[in-house]
């Protein structure tokens, strides 16, 4: 069975909904949280890849370098902002977070 | 036919994988099961052609990312015990949000089709003729892409001075180097005329005057 682009974006499906689900399942953790936006980020580069691949066309691969720029960029950002947390705090609790009555 | 058979291998890994993150029990678990997705995210890159992207996905996510999530994991005393406690009461929920954005994918996905002019929409038709995947994603993204390539840095940039920031805490406790306090530093230090000649032997070695026998503190000249 050959593999074509319907089977890279069913993987890439997938691997989106296993981010979503992630985020619901972990609701109280935001590490994993964090873990579950980098799989959806995944998800996406391996869509923007597998169209590239189809297409021939090298733009779609300069956007997933972008893409995981902004990945690393939100992960430094985001672990930076759960670690000043922590030691303010003592948790990670995500219904802890409620200074701002939001 | 071995490409393929790789594919499954990799397709099955990375959503076994992915699963384990989600649903692992210790977050430590997550990070090293989100590492083995990434490995195999960039097994399927490789297949699909893009082989400079799939280096980039083990050196940034693999050498960088997860491990810095492995730091965070493991420095932080966190009760994971207590984290997990909302796991099945928010497991019916969000498999059912799970199960319908999957429906809707696969929807999507099955009726889907390219436009007739899809070909001639190419932003960058891969330029081929013995070029390698590096070498033509290089001529595009210094070319066309140098903006977006300057920005994509100073998001980087910005990323680094923002983690600095905000982790960074003054700690009392430590010394630190005050310059200005060291140059307007006067009195401790006297300039004194050496006989020529004389050496070690009939001088000895000469200290700096002792706290008590501290000369006076010459007047303070006021600079303008």
């Amino acid at each position: 069975m050959a593999v074509g682009l319907a089977h890279y974006l069913g993987v890439s499906a997938i691997l989106l909904v296993l981010g979503v689900f992630g985020i619901f399942l972990n609701r109280k953790n935001v590490v994993v949280i964090l873990m579950s936006v980098e799989l959806i980020l995944l998800a996406v580069n391996l869509n923007l890849v597998a169209f590239s691949a189809r297409l021939d066309d090298l733009a779609g691969q300069v956007f997933a370098m972008f893409v995981l720029t902004v990945a690393a960029a939100e992960a430094a950002i985001g672990l930076a902002i759960v670690v000043t947390y922590f030691r303010n705090r003592g948790s990670i609790e995500v219904e802890d977070i409620s200074t701002l009555r939001g | 036919m071995i490409a393929a058979a790789f594919f499954w291998l990799f397709a099955a890994v990375l959503i076994a994988s992915a699963t384990m993150v989600v649903t692992a029990r210790n977050p430590v678990h997550s990070v090293l099961f989100l590492i083995l997705a990434f490995f195999n995210a960039a097994g399927l890159m490789l297949i699909a052609g893009a082989e400079f992207l799939a280096m980039i996905l083990v050196i940034v996510y693999v050498g960088a990312v997860a491990v810095l999530f492995l730091f965070v994991v493991m420095m932080l005393d966190i009760d994971f015990a207590r984290l997990r406690e909302g796991f099945q009461r928010y497991l019916p929920v969000g498999g059912l949000i799970g199960l319908i954005l999957l429906v809707q994918l696969a929807l999507v996905i099955g009726t889907w089709t390219f436009a007739e002019e899809a070909g001639d929409l190419r932003l960058a038709p891969n330029p081929g003729g013995g070029l390698t995947n590096t070498q033509a994603l290089g001529l595009l993204l210094y070319t066309d892409y140098v903006y977006l390539f300057q920005i994509a840095g100073l998001i980087l940039l910005v990323a680094m001075i923002g983690a600095i920031v905000l982790t960074h805490r003054p700690r009392p406790e430590t010394r630190r180097q005050d310059i200005a306090a060291q140059v307007a530093r006067s009195g401790s230090v006297r300039l004194e005329k050496v006989p020529v000649g004389a050496g070690v032997a009939s001088l000895g070695i000469r200290r700096p005057p002792a706290l008590e026998e501290k000369p006076p503190e010459p007047a303070r000249v006021e600079h303008h």
